[in-house]
């Protein structure tokens, strides 16, 4: 009986000493310098950002996005050769890995927030979504008041979920949240029944309906309840790398590479369905690639 | 639902066993043979007469014994780079692979429960084998390595084996890390595909013939290896 | 790579409305009480399954020796994904859809806790056996001798007995119980770890929210084992073999081993 109060004591000194020890690391450059490669943070089912294909190798428009920077970098750094690491991620591990300094960039559908800017740093923003729900047609659902009690489901970690608890609580909807590790997760969670509705960037829901397996059953709202600009995420407090990475980034809006990855991504057929998206470029995006930024406030993209 | 489909399962066989399943066994036996070694050196630890050492050994082992594995999952891979960069004098992220978080978290938990079954097992020798490896000469290392830790082994092997059966079970947590061991990959290709039903039910059925032949395994060695007393 | 402590955070507002601290005792309560609730399940259908297997019908065996081989060898998370995923699926439709359409919290605590019950059922159902199989032959047949129906004697000889005997190995399923109902966590039950994530998930707070459910859990391990200390002493008969020995009890053959099986 002794011997749990030890562990317990032990545990909590242990803690004592690590809040004590201050962490502190080079920057990234170096890093990637000395090791000759880069780690790229990969999502599983963001399409088209940054998804697997059938042969299970990542790609998408964030990663274009991605390989255009490392590019940049092999450039700044005077290097023939950097090799890609790819780091599968989830919503809610993208962030504390970013932090720890697992991942070097995150290529997925991040959205640039207020609170993520105290942990993490964004680039000029290179998409403008908004949060939709996506649902069965035949459950005939339109605004947020037909799920007084109800049960949705959204990804753990993302902005949506934030955004439906804290509407859940002031609206006092008395909804049902179910969290799911991914998209694709959830997208089947409304298919089998176990919720009403998914909330979710518009964009990533349209290529979920867009790739399954019965498109024409789905519908997505026409309400839109958060603005999400998208960029690519990258580590605070290393000023040197984010000047390289934006720079680069803002070299692609200016000479038209980023205006050709959105076409390839958005407007013509993609794997692994060989679907077209068929989506035209949003003026908000138009003025975002024309005055880069990387601001979070939403109302700089309305 | 319609009928039972095959058809998925067949066409994801080489993803699920080549890239799933090799990595499975190649964690379970990596960190197999790591926590055993550590498992073994902690039960020494716990064993000694050193009050610093059996205290602290004791403590690790309890503390990961009391914690879920998840949650020691969770803490290996978010903490794993920062006390790297630590210890090698914080000169630089230093950046860990899924692979090498899990390594890690998998060798250093199940070396708690590797150090309970071998302190058992090296308890279970008789007094007398040491005493008559004293007497003949041997010295402490030598009656270690060569009277006790042989025979701990020996009485132990069944045990041993069964919780490598149980850490080849536990692999399946690192779904939560996203990683894609056997369970991942059957969970992606049945979300891909949209079959759920079949990639889970196959992934139950491999496992269970695993576990089965395996545990069979160890029972058909017990009986062939037992001592009689 | 710096790291920004802050551990007022737990008394700061969570998009739940609440403060993060409540997330997380939230967190503890479902995670006690799906505890409670697999383990009375596990108590019930393990003794049966245990008792089941040492009979003398070859077919109560069977099923049971069936049973405890089924759930054993399957990792508890497929198991979990089992029991929410294809259990709704394979039912007629009516009753599957009935499942689906219970609202979460529920429908997805009734699913984890069944497959809890049945998993820590069949490892109860082991540890009966043994405690059963370790009891002198001689109870049983002076048992039957006295004119008791088998019922009977399971009920009144052997029974309470074998449950002195195996408290401790009892115990350590319970806690181990304790400890797997983090896995639920992967189906969507927010118990502590689930708990811990999502206030990880708002807050970005990574080692404060993990640092108070490894407390937590201590805590909770901690209460556990003064809790059946107490209890093996009150039931403890005085000079009898549960009260002393044999937890490590090894047999040579083919019984399970029940003393370090985690």
């Amino acid at each position: 009986m002794q011997k749990p109060i030890l562990s317990f004591s032990a545990a909590l000194a242990a803690a004592a000493v690590l809040i004590s020890t201050p962490v502190y690391a080079d920057g990234r450059l170096e890093k990637i310098k000395s090791t000759g490669e880069i780690a790229l943070g990969h999502r599983d089912t963001s399409i088209p950002f940054s998804y697997l294909d059938d042969q299970q190798n990542a790609i998408g428009y964030s990663l274009d996005i991605c390989y255009g920077v490392v590019e940049a970098l092999k450039e700044k750094l005077e290097m023939d050769n950097i090799d890609i690491k790819y780091v599968p991620v989830t919503s809610s591990t993208r962030i504390p890995l970013v932090a720890n300094g697992t991942v070097d960039l995150n290529c997925g559908s991040s959205t640039n927030t207020i609170e993520r800017q105290a942990q993490v740093a964004f680039a000029p923003t290179t998409f403008v979504t908004a949060t939709r729900f996506l649902a069965k047609k035949s459950s005939n659902l339109s605004t947020l008041d037909d799920f007084k009690g109800k049960t949705i489901v959204s990804t753990a970690g993302t902005s949506n979920i934030r955004w439906a608890t804290a509407a859940n609580d002031s609206q006092n909807l008395g909804m049902n949240i179910i969290p799911t590790k991914d998209h694709a997760e959830a997208f089947l969670t409304v298919e089998n029944g176990r919720a009403l509705a998914f909330f979710m960037d518009d964009i990533l829901l349209a290529g979920l309906v867009a790739t399954s397996r019965n498109p024409d059953d789905w519908m997505i709202s026409e309400e839109a309840y958060t603005i999400e600009p998208y960029a690519i995420m990258q580590p605070k407090d290393d000023p040197e790398f984010k000047k390289v990475v934006d720079e680069a980034i803002i070299a692609m809006m200016k000479d038209g590479r980023l205006e050709e990855l959105y076409k390839k991504w958005f407007e013509t057929p993609i794997p692994p369905k060989n679907v077209n998206l068929n989506l035209p470029m949003s003026d908000s995006l138009k003025r975002a690639i024309a005055e880069p930024s990387d601001s979070a406030d939403p109302e700089n993209y309305k | 639902m319609n009928g039972f489909d095959f058809d998925v399962i067949d066409r994801s066989l080489g993803y699920l066993f080549q890239d799933g399943m090799m990595f499975t066994l190649k964690l379970t036996l990596l960190s197999a043979t790591g926590g055993l070694i550590l498992g073994t050196l902690l039960a020494l630890c716990r064993l000694s007469k050193i009050p610093l050492l059996s205290t602290v050994a004791g403590t690790y082992v309890n503390l990961l014994r009391a914690l879920p594995l998840i949650l020691v999952i969770f803490w290996f891979y978010f903490l794993v780079p920062y006390i790297g960069a630590w210890l090698t004098g914080a000169s630089r992220p230093v950046s860990v692979g899924g692979f090498t978080s899990a390594l890690i978290t998998f060798t250093l938990f199940e070396a708690a429960y590797y150090c309970e079954i071998m302190r058992s097992g090296i308890l279970s020798v008789p007094q007398s084998q040491t005493a008559a490896a004293k007497a003949l000469g041997l010295n402490r290392v030598q009656v270690l390595c060569s009277v006790v830790l042989p025979q701990a082994f020996r009485n132990m092997a069944p045990v041993l084996l069964t919780q490598t059966i149980v850490l080849f079970q536990d692999t399946s947590l690192v779904y939560v890390l996203s990683l894609t061991d056997f369970l991942g990959a059957a969970v992606k290709v049945a979300q891909r595909d949209g079959r759920l039903l079949e990639m889970y039910v196959f992934a139950a059925v491999v496992y269970f013939v695993i576990c089965y032949c395996a545990s069979q395994l160890v029972r058909y060695l017990q009986r062939r290896t037992a001592v009689s007393r | 790579m710096n790291y920004y402590w802050n551990w007022s955070i737990f008394f700061e507002p969570s998009p739940y409305g609440n403060l993060y601290i409540f997330t997380l005792l939230n967190g503890l309560v479902w995670t006690i009480f799906t505890a409670l609730l697999a383990w009375t399940l596990a108590l019930v259908v393990g003794t049966l399954i245990g008792v089941a297997r040492t009979t003398s019908s070859r077919w109560l065996r069977i099923l049971g020796t069936i049973y405890v081989e089924f759930f054993r060898n399957i990792p508890l998370l497929v198991q979990m994904f089992l029991w929410y995923f294809v259990v709704p699926e394979v039912l007629p439709k009516t009753l599957g859809d009935a499942m689906k359409q219970i609202a979460p919290p529920w429908g997805i605590f009734i699913p984890a806790f069944l497959c809890l019950g049945f998993y820590t059922a069949s490892r109860v159902a082991e540890q009966v056996r043994a405690g059963i199989e370790s009891l002198p032959v001689g109870q049983r047949m002076a048992g039957t001798a006295l004119g008791m129906k088998p019922t009977q004697v399971y009920r009144y000889v052997l029974l309470p007995a074998s449950f002195r005997i195996v408290l401790p190995p009892l115990t350590s399923e319970l806690l181990n119980l304790i400890k797997n109902t983090s896995v639920a966590f992967t189906i969507g039950l927010m118990e502590l770890v689930g708990a811990a994530r999502s206030m990880q998930e708002f807050s970005f707070q990574v080692f404060e929210s993990f640092a108070a459910a490894t407390s937590l859990y201590l805590v909770l391990n901690l209460v556990v084992v003064m809790a059946t200390s107490w209890l093996e002493r009150s039931v403890a008969v005085p000079g009898f073999m549960g009260s002393s020995t044999t937890s490590k009890s090894k047999k040579t053959g083919n019984s399970t081993v029940n003393e370090v099986a985690p």
